[in-house]
């Protein structure tokens, strides 16, 4: 399971950091989604793999930590608002600039076709 | 009351927030004017009096919800959070009134997204919760993107986008560093943290030093270390000058947070792990002293060029973390305070400066005389004096302080010489800014003077900034002493530990 678990984080990170450095705005919003999905099982397996524990304290001998839970739900909540807000931004940057270039390179080109036009 | 004193700094932003998108204040500019000045009046005096009640009584430690230190959330009132989250509601009651001079009328939640900020710069100085500076940082900066896109063109959009981009990503690693030292720690109370980090042993030491350069890598992008450093001149410089005022504190988030997690947690008591950010801290505060430099002299106009002091003070105050003794954590927190409050008054001088300067702005070319020469050149020749650090200013005394923390390290050798030359470029940079933008003058016949006067509200917020630089100076002995004091207390780790874990309320 810890294979399995830490592989799919490692996926989920390097293709983030692929679609990052796109440097378009749409990969780089997909990018940030999955890099924040890897945080979140990051942070989840930070509380350790275990199956088989209570979530109640009391109804067992072992129980699961609850502190990594609450970590992950806080980042979820976290994570969602910023990718509305960039996605809000990106559609913004869209409209304004002419391009979807994180870096607004193409809207050079585009002002200069325009000049000379 | 007075025990819940900690909590307010954070509550009462939230409220004003709140208070201004409420329907008298979301409706009418002029009741949310008021409202917000009133609100951020009160911040300051409560952050006041928490300061003088920490400075007498000693750390105040408040828990959220009376759950007790390694379980719950607590707030740590220290002389050092105090002393920041004054100086934060200083600077928002200065930058509200400032704004209230016509700035915040392009956009309707100015004044709320204002409070907003306060309100997690606030929190991220005075939490003693490690993932709690994860959330308050999300707060000011969630309020910091929108407030760089008020009144924005789309030049504007662009910083920001790249912006907020940057930060997001720096969250993921904040979180995963977070992740890890929960995972070896157990535990993400600072005090607790630090009690815990000298106990670790084999394997678990190597993980949680990667914890801890992570979250190096993420205060480096909040403070703009070097080679993170390159969102800051362009964010700055395309925000409104107002804005960019109180952006002037942000980058200081990052520092506190260096300084809390490589003092307290990584610090002297770590065992294996004892100072371990040290080496790369001063290597790469001294590189970012040099090219901020290099930025100041090569800045095309006057907010750039700010924008590159901060990005100087960014690296004086790191180059002093990394020497971690008392002495340089007090002139730290002296500097500290000196340059937030004179780059925040260099951005709104750059404001007026632009206004009165018509179609030239900011730029340092020459172009129209402004309309009160005397006054903007004062408010210009005493921040300039003060940043470079001549005498008599706060400057100089912060600069001198500096320069004798380090003479007895191994370092000055380096610091030395790379210090004062900076100062001294510095010192020609700002000059040459301040003859393009007052002396040099096109004599264009037809260019007609409609230059309006400054709004004597935004004069009055630029002369009280700037009149904290000799009041730092004046009020030198009881200041520096409040500072060694809060140097001594941050250092004092177990002291520190005792009072969060167990002598909390």
């Amino acid at each position: 399971m810890e294979l399995l678990y830490a592989s799919c984080v490692g996926v989920l990170v390097s293709c983030g950091v692929f679609l990052l450095l796109r440097a378009r705005t749409f990969p780089v919003v997909l990018g940030l989604t999955m890099i924040s999905y890897a945080v979140n099982l990051f942070l989840f397996s930070a509380g350790r793999l275990t199956i088989n524990k209570a979530v109640v304290l009391g109804t067992g001998a072992d129980y699961a930590d609850p502190l990594p839970q609450a970590l992950v739900l806080t980042a979820i909540v976290i994570g969602f608002a910023m990718t509305a807000f960039v996605v809000i931004l990106a559609i913004r940057g869209r409209a304004d600039l002419g391009s979807d270039h994180v870096d607004g390179h193409l809207v050079k080109n585009s002002a200069e076709s325009k000049e000379q036009k | 009351m007075i025990q819940h004193l900690a909590s307010l700094p954070i509550l009462l932003p939230m409220l004003a927030a709140v208070i201004l998108l409420l329907p008298p204040c979301g409706k009418s500019l002029y009741i949310r004017r008021i409202a917000s000045s009133i609100m951020a009046i009160i911040t300051f005096v409560v952050s006041v009096l928490l300061l003088i009640h920490v400075h007498n009584t000693g750390i105040n430690v408040y828990a959220i919800g009376n759950w007790s230190a390694p379980f719950g959330i607590v707030l740590v009132a220290d002389m050092l959070s105090t002393l920041l989250v004054a100086l934060m509601s200083l600077l928002g009651l200065g930058v509200i009134l400032y704004a209230c001079a016509g700035d915040d009328a392009k956009g309707n939640f100015f004044h709320p997204l204002v409070h907003f900020l306060i309100l997690g710069v606030n929190g991220a100085f005075l939490t003693g919760d490690l993932f709690n500076v994860f959330v308050f940082f999300e707060v000011l900066l969630i309020a910091s993107y929108s407030l760089l896109m008020h009144a924005g063109d789309k030049q504007n959009t662009r910083a920001a986008l790249q912006y907020v981009i940057l930060n997001l990503v720096g969250s993921s690693v904040f979180l995963i560093g977070l992740g890890i030292l929960y995972g070896v720690l157990g535990t993400l109370n600072i005090a607790d943290m630090a009690q815990k980090v000298s106990e670790l042993s084999g394997d678990d030491v190597y993980l949680a030093k990667a914890g801890g350069l992570l979250l190096l890598v993420v205060f480096a992008l909040k403070g703009a270390l070097l080679p993170l450093h390159l969102w800051l001149p362009n964010t700055y410089a395309s925000a409104k000058p107002v804005v960019a005022a109180l952006f002037a504190i942000m980058t200081k988030v990052g520092v506190y947070a260096m300084l809390r997690v490589y003092t307290v947690i990584f610090g002297e008591q770590a065992g294996e792990l004892e100072h371990m950010a040290q080496p790369w801290l001063w290597g790469l505060a001294i590189a970012t002293i040099i090219v901020g430099a290099i930025g100041v002299v090569a800045a095309q106009d006057l907010r750039k060029l700010t924008a590159n002091l901060v990005v100087v003070s960014v690296g004086t105050l790191v180059a002093l973390i990394a020497l971690q003794n008392v002495n340089a954590t007090a002139a730290l927190l002296y500097y500290l305070v000196h340059s937030t409050l004179v780059c925040a008054a260099l951005f709104l001088l750059a404001d007026l400066i632009a206004t009165q300067r018509g179609k030239a702005a900011d730029r340092l070319v020459g172009g129209r005389m402004v309309n009160q020469p005397f006054l903007l050149g004062g408010c210009f020749i005493i921040a300039v004096l003060s940043v470079v650090g001549m005498p008599p200013l706060s400057g100089f005394i912060g600069k001198i302080w500096i320069l004798k923390t380090t003479l007895n390290s191994e370092q000055a050798l380096l610091f030395w010489p790379v210090y004062l030359i900076t100062s001294f470029v510095l010192l020609i940079a700002l000059s040459r800014a301040g003859t393009s933008l007052f002396w040099e003058r096109k004599d264009r016949k037809n260019e007609s003077s409609d230059g309006v006067n400054a709004h004597p509200l935004q004069v009055i917020v630029i002369v009280s900034l700037l009149a904290c630089s000799p009041l730092l100076v004046i009020f030198g002995g009881p200041i520096s002493e409040y500072m060694l004091g809060a140097a001594t207390q941050l250092h004092d780790i177990s002291g520190g530990i005792n009072a969060v874990l167990r002598g909390g309320m």
